[in-house]
């Protein structure tokens, strides 16, 4: 009844099944989550992701209630269905986090992210970066005769892009603050 | 009534208004005046163990032998360092106890202190919660919050990080009843859930009934709720090594322990139901073998407290969140008022053919006249014990496989065993935790020569508390499990699985106070055995044992329940056949 197919002197076993079980759609999901704003709440929310191997591509965090202690985090991960399911489940557990939202799967949303990027450059590559910032709307929030430093708010996408355009013109640094989201409509 | 009193006091008050009898500690710097407080009063007791580790461990066997919140203190740095191993066995197998800890006084913490350490740093990931609290103020209202959060939903092991300035600044006390905490996790399931589970259960042919440790965490209740249902629907029942007792091993429902070294009619069950009904066990990688070969034919009903256990690891067709006992009052309700319906056809057939795997013995072993197979000292242990007032704890390996196997539990409570985390060292401290709750019990700790060693100072603790703790040691020279391992997977090439210079147990016993018993002869182990039992105080039992003895049966990782290795199985592959 056995089927092991085990030879005498084999050692390539071992005290767990190495086949990964999970499948390999990978989705990217945009969560909220709210939190009593005590001490080291961040390090279990980051903590969790390290210690159970979650991916984070974008983590921003805020107290947004002053007065009942509470901090927003937003965070973009991404994974399969049932990791992602389980991100939102053990986020759930952490004793100070109230609630969880997957604006991703509960309906539309806005995210929105900003850039701030210095671009060095003479003639005519400066007079394009202007150009293109315009296309862009982006604002100027410093300049000297060699550079400026222009500010952009938009999807991660939009920031990607411009910092894609900005890149042959001379960008020396860029700053990112992360994604902040909302659910669109009244709810 | 405002009380003003300091840190140090608010400690013991909060304790005390906790219903805290029993406190498991290792005394210094930071925490000396905590240990000042304990000194003047008399209503807890506190048991200083030999090393930081063994008070959680015995905080652990407290807490699971009495459904109560287990409680341990220990000194900052060092002290709490030491106590990690036993925090995260606890936060495995869901064990709730409150451990406070010292720290360097407020204005010192980062300077690199003497005795200072990251404490809640470190114990984040292996803790349900923790705090440090830089604020007297803050102090007693977190003691209660800290053991609201141990002891509701899915039990946890919290720590309270009490830096030394805190413990002696005065503030007012707060009342155990003061403050709601905004954690209240699902005690009741939903009632469509439930309902969808009965018409599951009323069309099963092959139903199964797979408990586990949660079913212990819920309570009694839990286990009379389960009992009950088991008789009534005539449902077989399989239990995870967390759950025994919960059903009793004498019922006539009851298929024994399921999993990697669970019995083969279990497995069995397991892999051909068409309907699993989870109560309480989390899908552990030593249940379901091969995830993608895991009980191909059922329905999967989970049932847990915690959100996060349901698809973790198998996905199921129904998830119920909530409390075990509240989840089962309500099945009963529902299936009682819809008729008490079950296919009764289809289960006696399915009976006929769990009769038919039963047949095949799977615990059989080859006896022996010259030595004492572990089994048979095991078996001897139930037969010389059943019915007495027992509580058995063990140690890792192959001995704590072969006592779930041979010893029968009757009641919840009444065993105590790492799981999750699988620690060595575990049983000897948490044996004297059980002792300290039930002073007039048998206590039995179930051990391997190797595991038993990682925690032997305890004889101290169990001398000086005077706790009549049973140390049965099934001494194989050997680390019996990894040596198994090696034997048939890695070529047996036993690489450093050899207890070697071992203690003379029964002088080691001797050195402490304590009687030692040797045996290595089967016709004198019952004598042994009810001398162990009849000694009023602490024994070491040097049980000399086979000492290639293999534990079935085994079902290797990564495998089907239904390729399950049995004892017949190795003894062909021992005389050098390939297993097919
Ligand atoms: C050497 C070795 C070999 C082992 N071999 C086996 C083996 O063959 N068979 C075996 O079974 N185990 C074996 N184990 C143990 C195994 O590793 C796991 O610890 C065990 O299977 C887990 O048990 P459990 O599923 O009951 O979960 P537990 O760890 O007890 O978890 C309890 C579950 O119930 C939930 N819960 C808690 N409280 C409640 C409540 N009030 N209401 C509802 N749900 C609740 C929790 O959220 C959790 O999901 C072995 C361990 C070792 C060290
Ligand atoms: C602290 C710790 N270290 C290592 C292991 C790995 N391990 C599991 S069982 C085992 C051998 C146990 O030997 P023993 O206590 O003599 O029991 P036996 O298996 O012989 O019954 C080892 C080393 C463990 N579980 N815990």
């Amino acid at each position: 009844m056995s089927a092991l197919r085990i030879k005498k002197g084999s050692s390539s076993h071992s005290a767990y099944d190495l086949r990964s079980t999970y499948g390999d759609t990978v989705e990217r999901h945009t969560l909220a989550v709210t939190v009593m704003n005590e001490p080291g709440v961040l390090a279990r929310v980051i903590g969790l992701f390290s210690g159970r191997g979650y991916n984070i591509e974008s983590l921003t965090v805020a107290e947004v209630d002053h007065e009942g202690h509470k901090s927003r985090i937003t965070i973009v991960t991404s994974g399969t269905p049932q990791v992602i399911v389980q991100i939102k489940a053990q986020l759930g557990r952490i004793v100070p986090v109230l609630e969880v939202h997957d604006l991703t799967a509960e309906g539309p949303s806005v995210e929105r992210e900003l850039g701030l990027f210095k671009v060095a450059g003479k003639g005519e590559q400066r007079v394009e970066a202007l150009r293109l910032a315009d296309i862009f709307r982006a604002n100027v929030v410093d300049t000297t005769l060699q550079s400026f430093v222009f500010e952009l708010t938009g999807t991660p996408e939009k920031i990607d892009a411009f910092a894609d355009l900005m890149r042959p013109l001379g960008l020396v640094e860029v700053a990112r603050t992360g994604v902040a989201a909302l659910s669109r409509g009244d709810h | 009534m405002s009380r003003q009193m300091t840190g140090a006091k608010m400690v013991v008050q909060a304790l005390k208004d906790q219903g805290v009898d029993t406190i498991f500690g290792y005394p210094g710097g930071a925490v000396l005046p905590i240990y000042d407080e304990i000194f003047q009063q008399s209503e807890i007791t506190h048991v200083l163990v030999r090393h930081e580790q063994a008070a959680i461990h015995a905080a652990e066997g407290y807490a699971r032998s009495t459904g109560k919140v287990g409680v341990a203190l220990v000194t900052s740095g060092p002290g709490a360092t030491n106590a990690v191993t036993g925090l995260t066995d606890a936060l495995m197998d869901s064990i709730p106890i409150v451990v406070f800890s010292g720290q360097v006084p407020t204005f010192m913490i980062g300077s690199d202190a003497f005795q200072e350490a990251d404490t809640v740093g470190i114990t984040r990931p292996c803790t349900k919660h923790n705090w440090l609290v830089k604020d007297t103020a803050q102090l007693s209202g977190t003691i209660h919050e800290a053991f609201h959060i141990a002891s509701s939903g899915r039990p946890g092991p919290v720590l309270i990080d009490i830096p030394k300035d805190v413990q002696f600044a005065t503030a007012e006390y707060s009342e155990k009843t003061k403050r709601k905490s905004h954690y209240q996790p699902q005690v009741k399931g939903s009632i469509e859930g439930i309902n969808d589970l009965v018409k599951l259960m009323e069309k099963s042919k092959r139903p199964i009934f797979y408990t586990g440790g949660g079913v212990i965490n819920s309570g009694p209740a839990a286990s009379q709720l389960l009992r009950e249902l088991v008789e009534a629907t005539g449902f077989p029942i399989t239990s995870t090594l967390m759950g025994l007792g919960a059903y009793p091993a004498s019922g006539d429902k009851w298929l024994g322990m399921l999993g990697m070294h669970g019995l083969y009619e279990a497995n069995m069950a397991m892999h051909d139901c068409d309907l699993m009904i989870n109560i309480g066990a989390r899908f552990d990688d030593r249940i379901t073998g091969r995830v993608d070969a895991f009980s191909p034919k059922s329905k999967k009903v989970h049932i847990d407290i915690d959100p996060s256990s349901i698809n973790k690891v198998i996905h199921v067709d129904l998830g119920i969140i909530g409390d075990v006992a509240h989840v089962l009052e309500d099945i009963l309700k529902v299936w009682k008022s819809r008729g008490r319906v079950t296919e009764k056809e289809g289960l006696a057939k399915w009976w006929t053919q769990i009769n038919e795997w039963r047949k095949i013995d799977c615990l059989a072993y080859t006896g022996s006249e010259k030595t004492i197979k572990p089994q048979y000292a095991l078996q001897r242990l139930e037969e010389l014990t059943k019915g007495m007032d027992r509580y058995i704890t063990t140690e890792v390996g192959q001995h704590q496989m072969w006592a779930a196997q041979f010893l029968g539990f009757e009641d919840p409570n009444r065993w105590m065993t790492s799981g999750g985390l699988g620690t060595m060292g575990y049983g000897f401290p948490a044996s004297i935790g059980v002792q300290m709750a039930h002073r007039d019990a048998l206590v039995i700790n179930v051990a391997g020569e190797a595991s038993w060693l990682m925690n032997m100072q305890e004889m101290g603790t169990a001398m000086q508390y005077r706790l009549p703790v049973k140390q049965f040691i099934l001494n194989n020279e050997r680390l019996g499990m990894v040596r198994q391992w090696q034997e048939l997977l890695h070529g047996e090439r036993y690489s450093s699985s050899w207890s070697e210079s071992l203690p003379d147990f029964v002088k080691l016993a001797e050195a402490f106070g304590a009687k030692g018993i040797i045996c290595k002869d089967p016709a004198d182990l019952d004598d042994a055995i009810m001398e162990m039992i009849k000694h009023d105080g602490p024994v070491i039992f040097d049980c000399l044992v086979e000492k290639h003895e293999n534990c079935f049966p085994m079902i290797p990782s990564g495998k089907p329940h239904n390729e399950m290795l049995l004892a017949a199985d190795a003894a062909a592959f021992a005389s050098g056949a390939t297993l097919v």
